[in-house]
Formats: structure tokens, sequence, C-alpha cells
């Protein structure tokens, strides 16, 4: 039984215990993301003024497919695990701070669902 | 609970390089988080149709999509290229103040060149 105050238990108080990997996740992220940035940034800038069938005729090459749906989980988990650290920085009000992580967490799993499913659709679909 | 008085710090500090550097890093990290909703929205207007895509595009290809992109690609240029510098700053080299301030002269020079030179190239391909 670790020596630890009651009221403390009860509100969670101490050491979340996983700090480390939060940092180690981002320091990954942040490694997969310089390639893929870079490769993203000039791809979405010359795209920027393309037709439909252009857009997506570059992206249902296979590559380019794998490419996005790399980028969209690493930079979207990239930005959670910032946004994370924001939010615990600013928001001092516990329920207020409790909410704002679980709709964090629940909207970039949602849109990163959705971003994939939509790669895939319109690579598979133009075949 | 009602907020305490905090001596002045924002007012009084006065403002270093490095320091600025610092909360760019976090400001530009939240407005990439914004610009991911609107990659987000432009993939799912894709797989959507020509019709939504069209609507989605004509605003992105507008002098205003265009001028927010410019500044996008700056933004994303800095907040990687200061990133690569906290990457060395991990492995514990770099931490004095000399070098992280000629280090970070090298991230806001890199970002400035990359974009300019993204879009000189984009434009002069068009």
């Amino acid at each position: 039984m670790a020596m630890r105050n009651a009221r403390a238990v009860l509100h969670a108080e101490g050491s979340a215990h996983e700090g480390v990997e939060h940092w180690k996740l981002q320091r990954l992220t942040a490694i997969a993301n310089i390639p893929l940035v870079i490769w993203f940034v000039v791809a979405a800038v010359t795209l920027s003024d393309g037709s439909y069938e252009a857009v997506t005729l570059w992206l249902a090459h296979p590559l380019n497919t794998i490419l996005m749906v790399l980028l969209v989980v690493s930079t979207f988990w990239h930005a959670r695990l910032g946004i994370q650290v924001i939010i615990e920085d600013y928001v001092h009000q516990r329920a207020v701070r409790l909410g704002s992580l679980v709709a964090l967490n629940l909207g970039v799993v949602a849109l990163i669902v959705a971003c994939v499913v939509a790669i895939i659709k319109v690579s598979v679909g133009s075949r | 609970m009602a907020s305490r008085p905090i001596s002045p710090h924002l007012q009084i500090y006065r403002w270093y390089f490095t320091m600025a550097l610092s909360i760019a890093h976090r400001a530009t990290g939240i407005a990439l988080s914004v610009g991911a909703l609107f990659l987000a929205w432009w993939l799912v207007a894709l797989a959507t149709g020509p019709g939504t895509f069209g609507t989605v595009q004509w605003l992105v290809a507008s002098w205003i999509g265009q001028l927010a992109l410019f500044g996008w690609t700056f933004v994303i240029f800095f907040h990687c290229a200061n990133g690569i510098r906290h990457l060395v700053w991990d492995t514990g080299y770099g931490l004095d103040v000399r070098t992280a301030h000629w280090s970070g002269r090298i991230v806001v020079g890199a970002a400035v060149v990359l974009t300019a030179l993204v879009w000189l190239v984009t434009l002069l391909l068009r």
C-alpha cells in the first residue's frame, strides 16, 4: 500500500507516469514529420490551383497515397501531443482541462480517421 | 476560485530573440494545428466529389487562399526548422547562449529562404 494521502488518491494527484512516453512520441513524430512535411509543402503548393481531376490523379498514385496517409497520422498525432501540453499549461480549472483533453483526443482520432478514409476513397475510387 | 494578483512579467521583462523564437514555436504550432483542420476539410471535400471540392479549391486558388498558403509555408518551415533546433538541444548540444542565438538566426533564415524557394519555383512553373 503506497504511502499516499487518501485525498490525493481520490483527486488523482501526483505523477501520471507516462510523461516520458509523451516526450518520446513527440520526438518520434517530429522526426517522421521532417521528410513528410517537406514533401507535402511542395505538393500542396503545386496542387493549390489544380483541378479536381488533377488532384485526384495525383492522390491516386500509390506513393502519394501512402505518403499522404503517413503525413496525416504523424502530423495530426504530433499536433495532438503539442496541444495537450498547451491545454495543460494554460487551463487551470480541473473540469475544463479534463473536458478539453477528452475533446482533443476524440477530435484528433475522428479527424485522422476521416482523412485516411477520404484518402483511400479517392485513391481507390479513381482506378 | 478568485484570480490571485501576480507581479507583472510581459510588461516588464525585456524581450530576447531566443524568448521570441520559443513562443513563436508554440504559436506556429497552434497555427499549424488549425491548418491541419483545413487540410482535413480539403481532403474530405475531395472525397465528397467535384462539386464540393470545386468550392474549397476555388477558395484555395483565390488570391486570399494563395496568400494564406504563402504564410502557411513560412509558418511550417519555421516550426520545422526550429523543431530540428529543439531535437539538437535534446542531444545536449547547443544549449549555451551564443549557440542558441546563432542557431536561432539560422532557423529564421532557413525558413525565409525555403519559403521563397518553394514559391518562386512554383510560380515560375505555373
